[in-house]
């Protein structure tokens, strides 16, 4: 079940922001974003898609790097430096993909605030230039995998 | 013709102020000269003016070319393609969130079942104490 649906805004000319909400508590919500073998399961974006290499050195300088692989084999890696992290509530870390674009980082800033038990995230996108938002918008999934995407995603839904 | 033809630095610029989204909804209804565009607003002609040059240069809108009145026309192509842009975001989120809930409810059912075994071993000993 969904308490909430996800939405997605541009406060800025730089930023997108992510609002989510989670039936459980932060420190599950922490835990379940920080923990390799939790992670893995989750953040795999398209379908076809798995996170072999995930790696996370949870410390302020401490570096983190996933690799998603695909069935043919296509790899993609992205990585970064975190800069804050207060458990449960709290992560800001730089992010940048190895192979699509040298444009910049983004850093992204992740807050959670529970509230009855109820858990909602925000996640702040900050894009460094102009070349890093272009890469992100080239790197989207074209309109065929989206449907194909949805179809799936109602299957494992019902 | 570009595949994303449009600075969308410049588009999400020119969204980021209130009183520009306003002309652009008052654009949307259909085309409107300056005057008429700066009527809503408590704001000097050449300030509106200011603010239509910025939604000019982001491709969010273009002038008539009737001599005297130079309307002002919504141009969709490119807010259409920041929202797509956002949409596929949205789409790949989605599915990353909904992994994530199962992940979620799975750690729960998991504590829960944890807790019960505590309870449940700690049980006697609970009751002896009550007892007491």
């Amino acid at each position: 079940m969904t308490p909430t649906a996800l939405k997605v805004t541009t406060p800025t000319d730089r930023e997108l922001v992510m609002t989510r909400e989670f039936n459980a508590s932060r420190g599950m919500v922490f835990d379940a974003l920080t923990k390799p073998d939790l992670l893995q399961r989750w953040l795999l974006g398209p379908p076809g898609w798995t996170m072999p290499v995930c790696e996370i050195d949870l410390r302020v300088g401490g570096k983190y790097r996933y690799v998603w692989e695909n069935a043919d084999g296509r790899k993609m890696g992205m990585g970064g430096t975190f800069q804050e992290i207060v458990r449960p509530s709290r992560v800001v870390a730089t992010e940048v993909y190895e192979d699509y674009w040298t444009g910049g980082e983004t850093l992204v800033t992740t807050e959670l605030v529970e509230t009855r038990g109820t858990t909602t995230l925000r996640m702040t996108v900050r894009y460094a230039s102009q070349e890093a938002r272009d890469a992100a918008i080239k790197m989207g999934a074209t309109k065929g995998v989206e449907a194909s995407y949805d179809r799936l995603e109602q299957l494992l839904a019902g | 013709m570009k595949p994303t033809g449009y600075n969308l630095d410049a588009t999400f610029a020119a969204l980021a102020n209130p009183t520009r989204r306003a002309i652009l909804a008052r654009l949307a209804t259909g085309a409107a000269s300056v005057a008429e565009l700066g009527e809503p607003f408590d704001m000097s002609q050449p300030a509106v003016s200011k603010h239509l040059k910025v939604l000019e240069r982001a491709g969010l809108s273009s002038r008539g070319r009737e001599a005297q009145r130079r309307p002002r026309r919504l141009e969709p192509r490119p807010l259409a393609e920041a929202t797509d842009w956002i949409e596929r975001y949205r789409r790949i989120w989605e599915g990353n969130f909904r992994r994530l809930d199962a992940v979620l409810q799975e750690m729960k059912s998991k504590e829960k079942k944890a807790v019960d075994a505590l309870l449940e071993s700690g049980k006697p000993r609970l009751r002896k104490r009550r007892t007491r």
